[in-house]
């Protein structure tokens, strides 16, 4: 019988790096999302693979709205598409009740294919074209205007359609205390261009203001800026309320709520500092209950959380191409799991755990993909068990923006797989081949 | 190829060198080419020791025990004569 064999390795041990890393809990091997072997999933489907767990999606999506449900009687949630307009994902969400919230033509379209009534839709972003305009005010969909150029161009289309009225809302931004600030998107609140963009909607008689919205920034580390901005944008309901005897039908105070993933140049884990689902709740529906609106007009509280209902349901599975030796000696592993692939990995510090058994010895390694790139830098440190060329590795919390942001740059976007509730798998978007990407190219004859 | 005097190892892999005060560790496998070389082994008899040891190809056996010497080496722990 011959002893298993691990690469040979030497560590130098110091005091400070015994301290950083003395918990080993987090190197325990992944080797089963929701109970279907990762081995069995990589043979039958490739690698890398995207792999998202429904039943996450649902458990957090029930936690999520249960914070808001519990506090205040009239939420709804509206999926963000960009974070992940995945059919398949975006389905789900649909089940479980969300509504669409889009940001550009394309989206839009997604949205009415997966069969969402067009008076769910929010149209979001400052770029919506004519024919999209046409398309949503036809719909009945909540257009969030985000600048004046948007709001005249919609009043000069409704010129020329008889008896259509749009369904509008405004986007706002404002100080919430928080650097850097969000300016750039809807009208600002502090130098009255959020007012006077409601005093010009009230004038016209073919919109009608429905709703409010902001969405103050993404990865928001303090729930407090969310009561900041929910109590401004009470202020401006009341006061479209006094003017007009109207309520406003809806406050939509976007997406922004943090995962647990952690932040690139963070010392501490994600999991550690950021607020919970509870913590962001309660921030803005006690502003908003506080504000001292009739019971009876209490208006709808919309959010349109991104990121923190998706992440975590995601994975991505890779495989080792190589191990190398940097000139300084510190050890680098090559993964076929890269940053074309792995956008968020320019903002995060992804956890990634081994597929497989491994010894009790770890290195420090960088952690690299595959393209022939410098920015090609998963990791640039972290303490992993010894990996061989074939070993497979997890990445965990890759739910949000990678699977709609990734590039198809040098290689070719990989499968993404479902793993349902009941453990079943199926693919949701086949791995791209040469002719996804020639199909849409074309030579001109000198060339041929 | 030789490991310095006065290195200690130990058989469970930790390894001082009072020279420098630097403590190291090593796998099981690391330890095992500590001990080939310990007892005056070549380079290429501690290649034959490993594919027979671990039953590996040659090319694996040559990637890592050339890896390994190379770290022995620069955390000064062999000299080349
Ligand atoms: C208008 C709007 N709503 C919602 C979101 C979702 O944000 P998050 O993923 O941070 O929750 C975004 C993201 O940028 C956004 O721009």
């Amino acid at each position: 019988m011959h002893p298993t064999y691990e690469s040979p390795i030497i560590q130098k041990l110091n005091a400070g790096m015994m301290n950083k890393f003395g918990s080993r809990t987090e190197y325990t091997p992944v080797k089963f999302i929701d109970n279907v072997a990762i081995a069995d999933l990589m043979d039958e489907y490739g690698s890398p693979l995207f792999v998202i767990s429904e039943k996450t999606i649902r458990q957090t999506y029930q936690k999520a709205l249960k914070a808001f449900k519990m506090r205040y009687p009239k939420v709804q949630f509206a999926w963000s598409y960009k974070t992940n307009y995945l059919d398949a994902v975006c389905q789900v969400f649909h089940q479980e009740g969300s509504w669409a919230e889009v940001v550009s033509g394309f989206e839009y379209q997604k949205a009415i294919r997966n069969g969402v009534p067009g008076n769910l839709i929010i149209f979001n972003g400052p770029d919506k074209s004519k024919e999209d305009l046409i398309m949503a005010i036809k719909n009945r969909s909540l257009i969030h205007i985000d600048h004046f150029d948007e709001l005249y161009m919609l009043i000069e289309i409704l010129e020329e359609m008889e008896n259509s009225k749009a369904c509008v809302a405004i986007r706002i931004n404002m100080d919430t205390g928080v650097y850097p600030q969000w300016d750039r998107f809807g009208f600002n609140y502090e130098n009255g261009q959020a007012w006077n963009a409601i005093v010009k909607i009230i004038a016209q008689k073919k919109l009608q203001l429905e709703g409010l919205h902001c969405h103050i920034g993404t990865y928001m580390l303090t729930a407090n800026a969310y009561a900041v901005a929910a109590r401004k944008m009470c202020e401006l309901a009341q006061a479209y309320a006094n003017t007009t005897g109207e309520n406003i039908k809806y406050l939509d105070m976007g997406g922004g709520f943090c995962s647990s993933n952690t932040l690139k140049g963070s010392y501490l884990q994600g999991v550690d500092i950021i607020p919970t689902f509870d913590d962001y709740a309660e921030a803005i529906t006690s502003t908003i209950l506080q504000f001292g609106f009739h019971p009876d007009k209490l208006p709808l509280l919309i959010l349109e959380t991104g990121r923190a209902l998706i992440d975590e349901a995601g994975y991505l599975l890779g495989t080792v191409l190589a191990t190398k030796r940097l000139a300084d000696g510190r050890r680098a592993t090559v993964l076929d799991t890269g940053v074309n692939i792995m956008f968020t990995s320019f903002w995060y510090n992804h956890r990634v755990s081994p597929a497989q058994d491994f010894s009790q010895h770890a290195e420090e390694t960088a952690l690299y993909g595959p393209l022939c790139m410098n920015i090609d830098n998963l990791r640039e440190s972290v303490i992993l068990p010894i990996l061989k060329k074939g070993d497979r590795i997890v990445v965990h919390e890759v739910g949000a923006y990678n699977m709609t942001q990734w590039m198809q740059f040098i290689t070719l976007r990989p499968n993404v797989v479902m793993i349902d509730t009941t453990g079943k798998v199926h693919l949701i978007r086949k791995q791209e081949t040469v002719n996804t990407i020639v199909d849409c190219e074309m030579v001109p004859e000198h060339l041929k | 190829m030789k490991i310095r005097k006065n290195i200690a190892i130990s058989e469970n892999g930790f390894i001082f060198n009072p020279m420098t005060g630097d403590s190291f560790s090593v796998n099981e496998t690391g330890v095992y080419i500590l001990q080939k070389l310990k007892d005056g082994g070549s380079e290429e008899t501690i290649l034959q020791n490993l594919m027979d040891e671990y039953e590996l190809d040659t090319y694996t056996a040559e990637k890592d025990l050339n890896d390994f010497l190379s770290m022995l080496k620069s955390y000064q722990l062999i000299t080349n004569e």
